[in-house]
């Protein structure tokens, strides 16, 4: 017998992960935070300090995303209101970085 | 079951990303704002270097607690893993699991907002507050509307553990808490974002 959120999930929302999954990239984003905070600390590897670090930001966003907000799942349209943003807000930001975040030699200071 | 849509969607979860969608962009401005800023601070307190109080000549370390920081990351972690098993409990009518785990949730975002008081209180006892300068300035906006963000969460999630204790939610109206969960999840993975931008990226 199916549960009653099942039997009314539209056909194009699939069934969510169980508790297991769950628990399972709990565990794996607390290894990750940890690991972040490790690699924080290790001064022998702050040349790839951010590279690391954005890494393992981008897998933990990638996760909670997937998962807990279920875009795995759900329709490919929650997908595209969540992601086109964070491309838009990708680009205004390194963009922004990029105009006024690096100081330009024959611009006064 | 919800009102047939064009989408075969039920607008209601439409509106929530349609919602998260355009605070990315808002979080976007705030989060490019203290990246064009990162560095140019002429006065202390800074968040990672070592500087001079010009008050007592004391030299101060970094003004950022990462241990702190840390544990409130975890904390706010773990409570959006509590609110998925709250959901999970909710449509499968497991009151039991659901009010507890949403309480946990609570109780969670709690914890964190109250790292972050405490955490605003230190730095205003060092000498940095929003006009200090503009390390003081982009940081306090952006983890302040963070902040803000997490205590309207706390509300929403609130009404919604009040609903299910009066026994309202039944699993046909486990919607409803899907919608606040989606919520708590952004404010989450923002927070990862602020975390590793902010805190740990000297």
């Amino acid at each position: 017998m199916s549960h009653p959120a099942e039997a009314h999930a539209h056909p194009e929302e699939h069934a969510h992960p169980s508790a297991g999954t769950y628990a399972k990239i709990a565990v794996t984003l607390v290894i990750l935070t940890a690991l972040e905070v490790a690699v924080y600390y290790v001064e022998s590897i702050r040349t790839y300090l951010v590279p690391i670090l954005i890494v393992l930001m981008i897998i933990k966003f990638a996760l909670v995303a997937m998962y807990y907000m279920h875009l795995k799942q759900d329709s490919k349209l929650f997908s595209g209101l969540f992601v086109f943003p964070i491309f838009i807000a990708i680009v205004v930001i390194v963009a922004l970085i990029l105009l006024f975040g690096i100081k330009h030699p024959q611009m006064p200071q | 079951m919800h009102m047939p849509t064009t989408t075969g969607l039920d607008s209601r979860k439409m509106a929530i990303w349609t919602f998260i969608g355009s605070e990315c962009l808002f979080f976007a401005s705030l989060i490019s704002t203290y990246m064009v800023y990162r560095g140019k601070s002429l006065t202390g307190p800074y968040p990672h270097d070592s500087w001079v109080n010009p008050a007592n000549g004391e030299t101060v370390k970094g003004i950022l607690n990462i241990p702190l920081t840390s544990f409130s990351t975890f904390v706010l972690l773990m409570s959006s893993f509590a609110v998925v098993l709250a959901l999970y409990g909710a449509q499968r009518g497991k009151r039991g699991m659901l009010i507890g785990w949403l309480s946990a949730t609570m109780v969670g975002g709690a914890i964190f907002l109250g790292g972050q008081v405490y955490e605003f209180n230190h730095f205003v006892h060092e000498g940095l507050t929003l006009h200090t300068n503009l390390f003081g300035s982009t940081f306090f906006t952006l983890t302040g509307f963070h902040g803000g963000h997490v205590t309207v969460g706390l509300i929403w999630l609130g009404t919604v553990l009040v609903t299910a204790i009066r026994g309202k939610l039944p699993p046909e109206k486990a919607l409803n808490l899907e919608i606040a969960a989606l919520y708590w999840h952004f404010v989450d993975v923002i927070w990862i974002i602020i975390f590793t931008l902010i805190y740990l990226i000297k």
